[in-house]
């Protein structure tokens, strides 16, 4: 069942109306057609009208989403998860486990496989896309010991010379009581640390939400790419709402203020490239969103593993030196 | 009002003299709630003479208590853009800026200076909390790695107080993005094998904790410093349950094996002056 979003309404009035008339022109279960040929090429014939005026309006409502309506198209359930992207673009993957110092935090998912036949180290936030998986992955919010599984894989990529391609989806860290507990702060800090200490290739894709601490302790990279509908933002809009306009209303003006669009944030060149989505965004076609992401990948690293260590760091050093500084 | 009020009273107050009377001569400890004549809170440092309570410190005395007495010089910070976004909740973004630069006569929510710490070079940076609750911007960013950069040009050690709410939302992502930028700054003094310590004050939360606040070499806080990555109104709202006392603070924090020490105001110029001191791996003749 495809989920709709409140403003994906037209489309979704339009797409029920196709289904029941392929329903009616379907032949009925050991049966003969009810209605003659004629009746059927009718059918036919207005189901593709109506194909067109759904894609024509979906077309449209895609062409000028706003902030808000980003924002839910980035959380929508159907949308590509990391596991998605590590399952289809990684052969031979093979999963790593835990911190080495507590527990295995699963909200953080990577291991090590290959892209393109080149080994890599991959690593990334899972949402998960069910009651179970969401729960198992906390909803992708990472305590201290999936950051620090996280340093542990950004290390052993470092140790053995391989790329690492990391998928950023997160809500944000978890703030809870053990989170804290344990040092979400220094994990997340010692996080952001290794990857730009990091001797080897970063590229670092947000595929849905960006949130916060707890993205960019995994997008600290060389290359950051977004996908067309993704955002990224340093505090979720709901919670900006709250704070500066003391509302919890002021969630659509939030996100218009707060600038968290892949387009807002290539224009403030904090991200690089933007990967285009399918018609509709990618839950509607999650296997063309994953091979837009791959394509670009594939792209953007050889030259990158051409660079030797302390260029690399050099480079990477002055593209965030860069963020910020006057007339840059 | 009348004449003797507008008039005659200021004329009689302009031939005594001016009188410099502060708005507050009594403050009331947050803590024991005892008052407290002003001058002897600012002689103890800010901290209650009753009960040892820390309260805020502006920054200008914070370099007094830390450097030797008149070693210090202050340096000028790299502009960084004005409001970048255009930001604008109920008050533009530039108002709010110019408000509290006229609040609190400082450009920013950093201030870095160079001098000696019981006769030891540092540059010592220290966070504005009073300035927009001490929000990490692009402007903060640059100061730090200014910072950094003059403590490697120096050849001598970083200390940063830390005080903050944590990101400045209304510059957005460029925010978020200080905490690579401050991270690569500690990285630049690591790579010249110089110390950097953090002294952590009340409060420091959010992405400041998550960058350099929490990659010192030494980590120090003062007492019962709120300290922690989410605030803990959006920990009560996310786990529904009353926090347990002195969570977050810094002995907690100490007991949770994330802080080195916790030091008291008093004592904090000696005790940076022994870890530079001793860092530094200058020999001093032993007193034995």
């Amino acid at each position: 069942m495809r989920q709709f979003l409140d403003f994906e309404k037209p489309v979704a009035e339009l797409e029920t109306k196709i289904d029941e008339l392929r329903l009616l022109s379907a032949p009925p279960e050991g049966g003969a057609r009810p209605a003659g040929e004629a009746n059927s090429v009718q059918i036919g014939d207005e189901i593709a009208k109506l194909q067109e005026k759904a894609d024509k309006q979906l077309r449209a409502t895609y062409a000028k989403l706003t902030p808000w309506q980003k924002v839910q198209v980035a959380r929508h359930a159907q949308r590509p998860h990391a596991l998605d992207y590590i399952r289809t673009l990684i052969t031979d993957y093979m999963p790593l486990a835990g911190d080495r110092s507590f527990a295995n935090d699963e909200a953080v998912v990577g291991g090590i496989g290959r892209f393109e036949g080149r080994s890599v180290v991959v690593v990334g936030t899972e949402r998960g896309s069910d009651l179970d998986t969401r729960l198992k992955h906390n909803f992708g919010m990472a305590r201290p010991e999936g950051y620090r599984k996280a340093v542990r894989l950004v290390e052993l990529a470092g140790r053995f010379g391989l790329p690492i391609l990391s998928f950023v989806d997160t809500p944000g860290a978890f703030p809870g009581i053990d989170a804290e507990a344990r040092g979400q702060a220094e994990a997340i800090a010692r996080s952001i640390d290794a990857c730009l200490a990091a001797p080897v290739p970063i590229l670092a894709t947000v595929i849905g939400e960006g949130g916060s601490g707890g993205a960019i302790a995994l997008a600290a990279g060389d290359r950051v790419f977004m996908l067309e509908h993704a955002i990224y933002s340093v505090i979720t809009p709901e919670a900006c709402s709250s704070i500066l306009w003391r509302d919890t209303s002021q969630a659509t003006a939030a996100a218009e203020a707060l600038r968290l669009t892949a387009q807002d944030l290539k224009h403030f060149r904090l991200v690089d490239e933007i990967v285009p989505e399918p018609l509709g965004g990618a839950h509607r076609d999650p296997a063309a969103a994953i091979r837009n992401v791959g394509q670009l990948l594939r792209q953007a690293l050889p030259s990158l593993c051409q660079l030797d260590p302390s260029a690399l760091r050099a480079q990477r050093r002055e593209k965030y030196l860069a963020m910020g500084r006057l007339g840059s | 009002m009348s004449w003797l009020t507008t008039y005659v009273r200021p004329k009689i107050r302009n031939l005594l003299g001016k009188r410099d009377v502060p708005d507050n001569l009594w403050t009331q400890c947050e803590s024991c709630s005892q008052m407290i004549f002003a001058a002897d809170l600012h002689k103890n440092l800010n901290v209650c003479p009753h009960c040892g309570h820390h309260m805020r410190a502006l920054v200008t005395d914070r370099l007094d208590w830390t450097f030797d007495a008149g070693s210090y010089t202050r340096i000028e910070l790299p502009k960084a853009p004005v409001d970048p976004l255009g930001f604008r909740d109920q008050k533009r973004y530039t108002d709010r800026l110019k408000d509290q630069r006229a609040k609190t006569h400082l450009d920013e929510s950093l201030v870095v200076a160079h001098g000696t710490i019981t006769g030891h070079k540092a540059v010592v940076a220290v966070m504005a909390y009073e300035f927009l609750a001490g929000t990490m911007g692009a402007a903060l960013g640059e100061g730090i790695v200014a910072a950094a950069r003059l403590a490697v040009l120096q050849h001598a050690p970083l200390v940063v107080f830390t005080a903050s709410g944590g990101a400045r939302m209304q510059e957005g992502m460029i925010s978020l993005m200080q905490m690579p930028r401050t991270t690569i700054a500690v990285q630049m003094v690591r790579d010249a094998g110089l110390p950097y310590v953090v002294v952590m004050t009340n409060p420091t939360t959010g992405g400041v904790t998550a960058s350099f606040a929490m990659l010192g070499d030494i980590q120090i806080a003062e007492p019962n410093a709120l300290i922690g990555f989410a605030g803990p109104r959006v920990i009560e709202q996310t786990v529904r349950e009353t926090l347990p006392d002195g969570f977050q603070r810094s002995e907690f924090l100490q007991e949770h094996g994330m802080l080195d020490m916790v030091v008291a105001r008093k004592d904090m110029r000696e005790t940076l002056g022994r870890i530079i001191g001793l860092l530094g791996r200058q020999p001093v003749a032993d007193a034995a």
